[in-house]
C-alpha cells in the first residue's frame, strides 16, 4: 500500500504469546490468569536466593508445535540471561533465548496469498505485573507501586517476523492468522484482552524500493485495532517528519489508545545494555528427532487448511458467506459445522448459525455439543423450528447445554403444521384486502406486515420464511 | 572429639543419644564462639528438635541414618527453612527462607543435627572471612590468623571441635583453602554431584557444595549423603550418589600420580616440602609418580576473575530491596534500588559486581568474558590430556599457611592469589580434596591437594586416606 508522497511502510512484528501450560516455565506453580494477587508463587518464580529453574517440558513441546506450524527449523538451542532492573522481574534478569533460539527461519502465508517470513520463535519467561498508584501512574513518579508475581515465570514464545509487512491491514491479517495458528496448536488461548498475546511493531517508511528507513518500535499493542491504528499513525508520523526534512530517530515508542498517538519511551542512546550471557542454571535444549516427530504428528490442521476445506464445501460463495467462514475458522467452530453437515445439514445454514449465534456466545461454547448443534440446525432446516426459534434454542444450549428437542418442547415451540399456517394466511388475506392488493401490485414491504400478523396470531411460533412462501404462492 | 562415624554408630546402637552429642557440641560452641566468631546463628531450638527426632527413631528400634545424631555446621549461604540465612551480608540480614536447600533436607533425612549457620566472606567472595559484614572468624589454631575463606566458619567449626563435620561451598577454593588453613579435610566435588538447590548463588557454573571433616571416612560418609541427582537442579548429574566409604581403604597401588608444576610454583618452602613428602608417601603405598606441567593452569586466575564476577553481577541483581532483605528508601524505585545496594553490599561484593558488569558489557564481552570462556575450554582440554597419562594430580592447596588478619586486605590481588592452586578445578568442573599434611611456620597446618577428573571422588578419598595414615592419623 502506498502512503502519501510515494512512501511505503515496512513493518515487522514481534508477537509474544503466553503458552497454555498447566504450570509455569521453571516451577510447578499454576499458570493461571485471574487468581488473587501473589497466590501462585514459590521460591523459584519469586527468584528467592538459592532457587533454581527447571524447564517445563510441555512449554518446549508447545514452542516446537508453533515452530512446526510456522514451517520453522527446530534447532539445538540454549538459554541466556537478559539483565536489567525492574521491580516486577524478581531475579532482575529474564531467562530468554538469544543467539540460539529453538525455532528459526519459517514463514506464514496469509489468506490473501501474501507470505511473511518468520525469523525466529523463541522461548522466554514472563514477568510479574506492576500497578502504579498515585503520582504519574507510571513506575517513575508513582506514589506507590504494587507487584503481582502470579504471572512471573509464565512461559512465553516470542515470534519475530521479517520486515515483510507493507500495510496495517496486512499486519492485522498476519496477527489474526497467527492467532488462529496459536489457538490451533493449543499453544495459546489467543486472548489479547487478557494479555496472553501481545504485539510490538517495528515500523519504518521509505520511498518504494529504496533502502530500509530507520525504524521505531511500538511496544505492547494489545488489540488488533490498536495494532492497525498504531501502525498507520506511526507511518504517517514518519512520512511527515521526512517530508519536513527531519530525521527519524531509532527509538522505542508507546501507543496511547485514547489519544490515538505514539510517543517516545526511550531513544536508542537510552537503550539498555542487557549483558546477555548463557544461563548457567540450565542445560542446552536439544530436542531429538523422535521428540520433534511426535510433536509434528500430534499437530491438528492449521487455519489455512481448514479454511480451504470449508470453502470447498461452498458453491460460489458470497462475500458474506466468506466472512462467515473466517469467523468460523477464527473461533475454531468448524467441528460444529462439520458435525452438522455430516448429518445432512445445509452447509450455508450451519456456517451462518455458527458464525452468528454461536460466535456471539463464544465463551459458553463448551456447553454446546456438536450433536446438539447439528440437531438444532436440522430441525430448522426441516421446518420444525422457525429461524427465531432455532436461535432461541441455540442460545439456551450455549447458556446451559441440554437437548434441543427437550428445549423446544419446554418452550412450546411446537411445529405449526403447514396446513394451519396456510389457513391463517388465507384468513389474514381475507381480513386485509387492501394490504393484500398492494402486495400483489408489488409493494414488498407489505410482506412484513403479513409476517407480523401471523407472528402475532401464533405467538411467534411460525417460520417467517414459510409465511413469505405461502404469500408468494397466492400472489 | 568423636568422629562422625563413631557418633552415628553409638547413636544408632543406643550407646549414646543425639541429644547428648548435641549438648556436647553446644558446650563447645558456647565455650569459644564469642572468641572465634564461627557461627552467625546457633539454632539451639531447631537442633534440639532434630536430635530428639533422631533419638525417637532409635528408641522405636529403627536406624536413624548414616549421620544419626551427628552435629553439623552449615555455611550461612545455604537455605534452611525458618533459620536466618544472611550470606554474611547486611542486604540479607534478618531474612528467613521459607524453604530448605536440598542438602539440608538430605542431612536431616540422614539423621544429622544442624547446629547453626557459619560465618563466611560476604556472598562467599573472599579467602579469609574478613569480608563478612558481621566481623571475621578467627583461626582456632592461632587466633591472630585468618581461618581462610570463604567457608572459614565451617572449617573453623570442625577445627575447633564444635562439630565433627560441616558443609561449605567452593567456587574457586572456598572449601579447600580454609580446610588447609585450619588443618581439616575439605572436598570440592565434581560439578553437579551435589545439588545446588538452596545454595545462594555466587557463580552458578562454578559453585559446588562439599564436606569438611577431620577424617577421610567422615568426609566420604558426608559426601555420600549430600550427593545424588536432584530434579530441582537442572545441572545436577543424572546418577545416584556414588559409593565412596566402601573405597576409602582401596589404597593407591598401581595409581599414576602427576605432580603438577603449576600447582606448586610460588608456594612457600614449607608447603613445597609437604607436597614432596606427600609424593613420597603415595609412592611408598605403591603409586608411581611423575612431574608434569599444565601451562594452561596459569591462565586460571584471570579467567576466573572474569567468569565468576560476570555470573555474580547477574546473580546478585535480585537484592534490590523490592521483595526481601534490606530496603533503604529512595525517591523512586531506581533510587531505592541504588540506596539499598549501596548500603547493603560490602566493598568486595561491589568490586566484583562492577568487574562482572564490565566484563559482560556491549563492546567488552568478546575481549573479556568471551575470552575467559575460551580459556576455560582450553583448561578442560588440558586437564583431560593430563588424565590420559595419570590417574590423579598432586599439588599444594594454598601457597602459604594461615596468614595474619589484614595481611592481604589492602591488596585484593594478593588475596586472589591465595586461590591460584584451587581455581582450575572449579573452571574444569572436576573434583579435588585438600588433606592436612604436616605443619609449617608456628606449627600451623599445611594442606596438600589431590585432584582428579570428574566423578573420581572414590579414587581421591582412597589416596587421601593413604596420606592421612602417613601423616600419623590411622
Amino acid at each position: 500500500m502506498t502512503l502519501e508522497h510515494g512512501y511505503e511502510m515496512v513493518v515487522g512484528l514481534e508477537v509474544h504469546t503466553e503458552l497454555r501450560t498447566r504450570s509455569k516455565m521453571f516451577c510447578g506453580c499454576p499458570n493461571q490468569f485471574g487468581a488473587e494477587a501473589n497466590t501462585n508463587i514459590c521460591p523459584v518464580c519469586l527468584g528467592l536466593p538459592g532457587s533454581l529453574p527447571v524447564l517445563n517440558v510441555r512449554a518446549v513441546e508447545l514452542a516446537m508445535a508453533i515452530g512446526v506450524a510456522l514451517h520453522c527449523t527446530i534447532a539445538p538451542s540454549t538459554f541466556h540471561r537478559k539483565n536489567y532492573f525492574y521491580p516486577d522481574m524478581p531475579k532482575d534478569y529474564q531467562i530468554s533465548q538469544y543467539d540460539l533460539p529453538i525455532n528459526v527461519g519459517g514463514y506464514l502465508d496469509l489468506p490473501d496469498a501474501s507470505r511473511v517470513t518468520i525469523e525466529r520463535a523463541h522461548l522466554e519467561e514472563d514477568t510479574g505485573k506492576s500497578t502504579h498508584l498515585g503520582g504519574t501512574g507510571r513506575l517513575q513518579g508513582a506514589d506507590r507501586s504494587l507487584v503481582d508475581y502470579n504471572r512471573s515465570g509464565v512461559p512465553l514464545v516470542e515470534i519475530v517476523s521479517g520486515p515483510d509487512i507493507r500495510s496495517s491491514a496486512q499486519a492485522r491479517a498476519y496477527a489474526q492468522e497467527l492467532r488462529g495458528i496459536l489457538i490451533a496448536t493449543g499453544a495459546s488461548d489467543g486472548r489479547m484482552e487478557e494479555g496472553s498475546m501481545r504485539i510490538d511493531a517495528n515500523v519504518s517508511v521509505r520511498q518504494a524500493n529504496a533502502a530500509l528507513g530507520t525504524r521505531c518500535e511500538i511496544k505492547n499493542l494489545n488489540s488488533l485495532r490498536s495494532l492497525q491504528r498504531a501502525i498507520d499513525y506511526e507511518a504517517r508520523r514518519q512520512v511527515e517528519m521526512l517530508e519536513h526534512g527531519e530525521v527519524v530517530r531509532q527509538e522505542t515508542r508507546h501507543w496511547d489508545e485514547n489519544l490515538g498517538e505514539t510517543s517516545t519511551m526511550r531513544t536508542k542512546e537510552e537503550a539498555e545494555d542487557y549483558r546477555y550471557f548463557r544461563e548457567p542454571d540450565l542445560v542446552d535444549l536439544i530436542p531429538d528427532q523422535a521428540w520433534q516427530d511426535r510433536v509434528r504428528a500430534g499437530l491438528p490442521a492449521m487455519p489455512a487448511e481448514r479454511r480451504r476445506q470449508l470453502r470447498e464445501r461452498l458453491n460460489e460463495p458470497t462475500e458474506a458467506q466468506l466472512d462467515a467462514v473466517e469467523v468460523v475458522i477464527d473461533l475454531g467452530l468448524e467441528t460444529l459445522v462439520e458435525a452438522a453437515v455430516e448429518r445432512g445439514a445445509d452447509v450455508t445454514l450451519a456456517i451462518s448459525r455458527a458464525a452468528n449465534e454461536v460466535a456471539a456466545a463464544i465463551d459458553e461454547v463448551a456447553n454446546l455439543t456438536p450433536a446438539a448443534f447439528a440437531d438444532t440446525v436440522l430441525m430448522e432446516q426441516h421446518g420444525q423450528l422457525s429461524a427465531t426459534q432455532a436461535k432461541t434454542v441455540l442460545g439456551e444450549l450455549l447458556a446451559n447445554g441440554g437437548d434441543p428437542r427437550a428445549i423446544a418442547s419446554q418452550r412450546g415451540f411446537e411445529q405449526l403444521s403447514t396446513d394451519s399456517l396456510e389457513a391463517i394466511v388465507d384468513s389474514l388475506i381475507e381480513a386485509h384486502p387492501d394490504e393484500w392488493s398492494r402486495y400483489r401490485e408489488g409493494d414488498e414491504k407489505l410482506a412484513q406486515f403479513f409476517v407480523g400478523q401471523v407472528m402475532k396470531l401464533t405467538r411467534g411460533q411460525a417460520d417467517g420464511k414459510a409465511v413469505i412462501a405461502a404469500l408468494q404462492q397466492r400472489r | 572429639m568423636k568422629s562422625a562415624a563413631q557418633i552415628a554408630g553409638e547413636v544408632n546402637s543406643g550407646a549414646t543419644s543425639a541429644v547428648a552429642e548435641l549438648t556436647r557440641s553446644l558446650e563447645a560452641v558456647r565455650a569459644r564462639n564469642d572468641e572465634l566468631h564461627v557461627f552467625l546463628f546457633v539454632d539451639e531450638e531447631g537442633a534440639l528438635a532434630a536430635a530428639r527426632r533422631v533419638d525417637d527413631v532409635v528408641a522405636r528400634g529403627g536406624s536413624a541414618g548414616p549421620l544419626a545424631g551427628v552435629p553439623i555446621a552449615i555455611k550461612d549461604n545455604m537455605c534452611q527453612r525458618g533459620v536466618p540465612t544472611t550470606c554474611a551480608s547486611k542486604i540479607l540480614q534478618g531474612w528467613r527462607p521459607p524453604y530448605s536447600a536440598t542438602v539440608v533436607e538430605k542431612l536431616l533425612a540422614a539423621g544429622a543435627v544442624p547446629v547453626g549457620k557459619t560465618n563466611l566472606d560476604e556472598f562467599a567472595m573472599g579467602s579469609s572471612t574478613e569480608n563478612s559484614a558481621f566481623g571475621p572468624t578467627r583461626n582456632p589454631l592461632d587466633t591472630s590468623r585468618v581461618p581462610g575463606g570463604s567457608s572459614g566458619g565451617s572449617a573453623a567449626a570442625v577445627a575447633a571441635d564444635m562439630t565433627p563435620i560441616a558443609i561449605g561451598s567452593d567456587t574457586g577454593g572456598s572449601i579447600r583453602q580454609p580446610a588447609a588453613l585450619c588443618g581439616v579435610i575439605g572436598v570440592k566435588p565434581t560439578y553437579g554431584l551435589v545439588s545446588r538447590y538452596g545454595l545462594v548463588a555466587f557463580a552458578s557454573s562454578l559453585d559446588q557444595i562439599g564436606p569438611f571433616a577431620k577424617t577421610v571416612t567422615d568426609a566420604a560418609t558426608l559426601l555420600e549423603v549430600l550427593a545424588g541427582h536432584d530434579p530441582l537442579d537442572s545441572t545436577s548429574l543424572p546418577e545416584p550418589s556414588p559409593s565412596l566409604v566402601a573405597h576409602v581403604g582401596d589404597g593407591v597401588a598401581g595409581q599414576r600420580v602427576g605432580v603438577v608444576r603449576e600447582l606448586i610454583e610460588g608456594a612457600d618452602e614449607e608447603v613445597l616440602e609437604a607436597v614432596a613428602r606427600a609424593r613420597e608417601a603415595l609412592e611408598k603405598a605403591g603409586a608411581t609418580t611423575v612431574e608434569l606441567s599444565i601451562p594452561e593452569l596459569r591462565l586460571g586466575l584471570s579467567a576466573y576473575y572474569l567468569i565468576a564476577p560476570a555470573e555474580a553481577s547477574s546473580n546478585l541483581a535480585r537484592y534490590d530491596g523490592v521483595r526481601y532483605g534490606l530496603r533503604v528508601d529512595g525517591d523512586d524505585v531506581a533510587a531505592m534500588n541504588e540506596a539499598t545496594r549501596t548500603a547493603g553490599f560490602g566493598a568486595e561484593v561491589k568490586r566484583r559486581i562492577m568487574l562482572g558488569t564490565y566484563a559482560l558489557s556491549a563492546g567488552y564481552y568478546d575481549a573479556y568474558y568471551g575470552q575467559a570462556l575460551k580459556v576455560r575450554t582450553q583448561m578442560i582440554g588440558a586437564f583431560a590430556r593430563a588424565y590420559r597419562e595419570v590417574d590423579l594430580l598432586l599439588g599444594a592447596t594454598t601457597p602459604t599457611v594461615a596468614f595474619a588478619f589484614g595481611a592481604k586486605t589492602a591488596n585484593p590481588l594478593s588475596m586472589y592469589l591465595s586461590d591460584v592452586f584451587t581455581i582450575p578445578t572449579n573452571l574444569a568442573g572436576e573434583a579435588a580434596i585438600s588433606v592436612p599434611f604436616g605443619t609449617g611456620e608456628g606449627g600451623l597446618p599445611v594442606g596438600v591437594q589431590l585432584l582428579g577428573p570428574g566423578r573420581s571422588e572414590a579414587r581421591l578419598f582412597a589416596a587421601a586416606r593413604v596420606l592421612e595414615i602417613a601423616d600419623g592419623r590411622p
